[in-house]
């Protein structure tokens, strides 16, 4: 009780609470569907988008927020489009990926020459989150778009579900599931931006796709699933932010990422364990 | 243009960063082959990202980062290969764990950096690649590496091309498909470590998937094929560091931003002449 206490005296620690409580939820709730339907590496993709038009948006001084949303939606209708058209090669990708990075070096390099050195940190941030650094506007920005994206994401849930596990049956009742796909791409893209504090833009990938990873592990069942998966990405988050408020040398997302990954490897362990005995 | 080459090779660390860039150009493109005829540019991917804790952690031990990055890049290539791909349930449960270890690597090799105190530049120098600090000793263990790897490669290239091409056959040879499949990864291992010393951890595809993909556009032949990647791996590497030295523009958007080039106009080339 002292802990909670004396975490939440200090002001970014309860933005960066309710802020990551948000983003942890729709990120958790949208990764399950991400690993559903085999998605996994278009949530890569986005990564890598958003870490460039983070640091286009602080190279060229405006909103960090609008340089991600921007191209990471960009990126999602991109990649849509493309799957639809063609299924592109893990070496059209690769390519693809690496000319992304390679721009957000140059961005990078704009922004340094354009500050003094020690101003330089505003990249990193980007790459690994800075989320102690939430201001309450942000952390109330944070709050009204997750709670958005699970609203939108719960809607659209069931006939998503139907779309993702068998997508000519779906099509076949009805559902337009080249619609249905956009949109979700759409919604992921936004969680993406908002994560981007979080986690930052490299470490995305852990907060979405861990947690459906562990749920996936741990039930077969789509709903428990969403719900676990969600629930799971919360307390990573948490937990993540108390060891490093503990532990001032660990930095936060990799704290995260290191409550992640353990609970990854626990519901491997448990699902083999399972296996053996049936 | 005598003027400016004396200019460019004037100071040591610029030789230094020729020497290094050479070296891991040739390597990078010979295994780069090998990575995209068998589709292997996702594991590629990874193994880079392990790098970058590697990378990190020996700087922050005081090691050098080139071990840290054979050493971590090796051992991530053979597990991977050992752990194979049919261990998962399905493909998508396989993303998602390798989704996972990437992120936790990535979120180590923050750490690292975290705790390395006072040198919050060095992320981006392990993340996107430098030619600045480049020592000779370094250029030394690069070139042992890659000699180290090119001979392994020269050992089991051979059945390991018919093993790409075609492995039911190549199996039913008599081809050792599990052996030779874990070697290629550690192989592979090495050449990302040396590449990742001058491009960065993030974007080694610069010189291991762009010139190889390039090379595949233009040449069928096995032999020319190589030969091709190494010639364009090289071509990306000298004009990279060049323009980078007159115009301190950083290294990592030029030879990706060069790698792109050369790939489209591949690309572009192969669809004109098959019009």
């Amino acid at each position: 009780m002292d802990l909670l206490d004396g975490m939440l005296a200090h002001e970014f620690m309860r933005n960066a609470l309710l802020a990551s409580t948000g983003i942890a939820l729709a990120a958790g709730l949208a990764g399950y569907f991400l690993v559903l339907r085999g998605q996994v590496f278009a949530a890569d993709a986005l990564s890598h988008v958003a870490f460039t038009g983070g640091v286009a948006a602080l190279a060229f001084g405006v909103s960090e927020l609008f340089g991600l949303l921007v191209a990471t939606v960009l990126a999602a209708v991109l990649l849509n489009s493309l799957s639809v058209a063609s299924r592109a090669g893990d070496v059209e990708i690769g390519v693809f990926f690496a000319l992304i990075l390679g721009l957000g070096v140059l961005f990078i390099s704009i922004y340094v020459s354009g500050h003094s050195t020690s101003n330089s940190t505003g990249g990193v941030g980007v790459l690994f989150g800075s989320v102690f650094g939430i201001s309450a506007g942000q952390a109330r920005t944070a709050v009204f778009v997750s709670v958005g994206a699970v609203l939108s994401l719960l809607v659209i849930a069931r006939p998503l579900l139907f779309a993702s596990v068998d997508s000519a049956a779906a099509a076949a009742q009805g559902i337009r599931v080249g619609v249905l796909g956009g949109a979700f791409l759409l919604v992921v893209a936004v969680v993406a931006s908002e994560a981007v504090q979080v986690t930052g833009a490299l470490l995305i990938l852990g907060l979405m796709a861990t947690p459906a990873a562990v749920a996936r592990n741990l039930t077969t069942r789509p709903y428990a699933g969403m719900a676990l998966s969600a629930g799971i990405a919360l307390v990573a988050t948490w937990s993540g932010l108390t060891l490093s408020y503990l532990v001032p040398t660990l930095p936060p997302s990799f704290a995260m990422m290191a409550v992640l990954f353990g609970l990854y490897l626990c519901s491997t362990g448990i699902l083999n364990m399972q296996k053996e005995r049936s | 243009m005598i003027d400016a080459l004396n200019q460019l090779f004037a100071y040591q660390f610029m030789q230094n960063a020729f020497l290094a860039g050479t070296t891991a150009a040739v390597l990078a493109g010979i295994v780069g082959y090998f990575v995209v005829l068998r589709g292997e540019a996702f594991a590629g991917h990874t193994l880079a990202i392990v790098g970058f804790p590697g990378a990190a952690g020996a700087i922050l031990f005081g090691l050098p980062q080139l071990l840290g990055l054979a050493v971590l890049c090796t051992a991530s290539g053979l597990g991977i290969g050992v752990l194979g791909r049919g261990a998962l349930r399905d493909r998508h449960a396989e993303s998602a764990a390798i989704g996972t270890i990437q992120a936790f690597m990535l979120g180590l090799g923050f750490l690292f950096v975290s705790l390395y105190r006072g040198l919050l530049e060095g992320v981006y120098s392990i993340l996107f690649g430098t030619f600045l600090g480049v020592t000779r000793a370094q250029v030394v263990l690069l070139v042992a590496i890659a000699l180290v790897a090119l001979a392994a490669l020269a050992l089991i290239g051979r059945p390991l091309l018919y093993l790409s091409v075609d492995e039911p056959a190549a199996a039913a040879a008599g081809v050792p498909v599990r052996a030779l499949s874990v070697g290629f990864l550690v192989v592979l291992g090495l050449a990302i470590a040396s590449t990742a010393l001058i491009t960065g951890a993030l974007l080694v595809f610069a010189l291991l998937v762009m010139p190889a993909a390039a090379a595949n556009q233009l040449v069928a032949r096995p032999g020319l094929a190589m030969l091709a990647s190494v010639g364009l791996g090289l071509v990306i590497v000298w004009s990279g560091l060049t323009i980078s030295y007159f115009t301190d523009l950083p290294i990592g958007f030029l030879v990706t931003g060069v790698g792109f080039v050369i790939y489209a106009a591949a690309r572009m080339a192969r669809q004109l002449s098959g019009a």
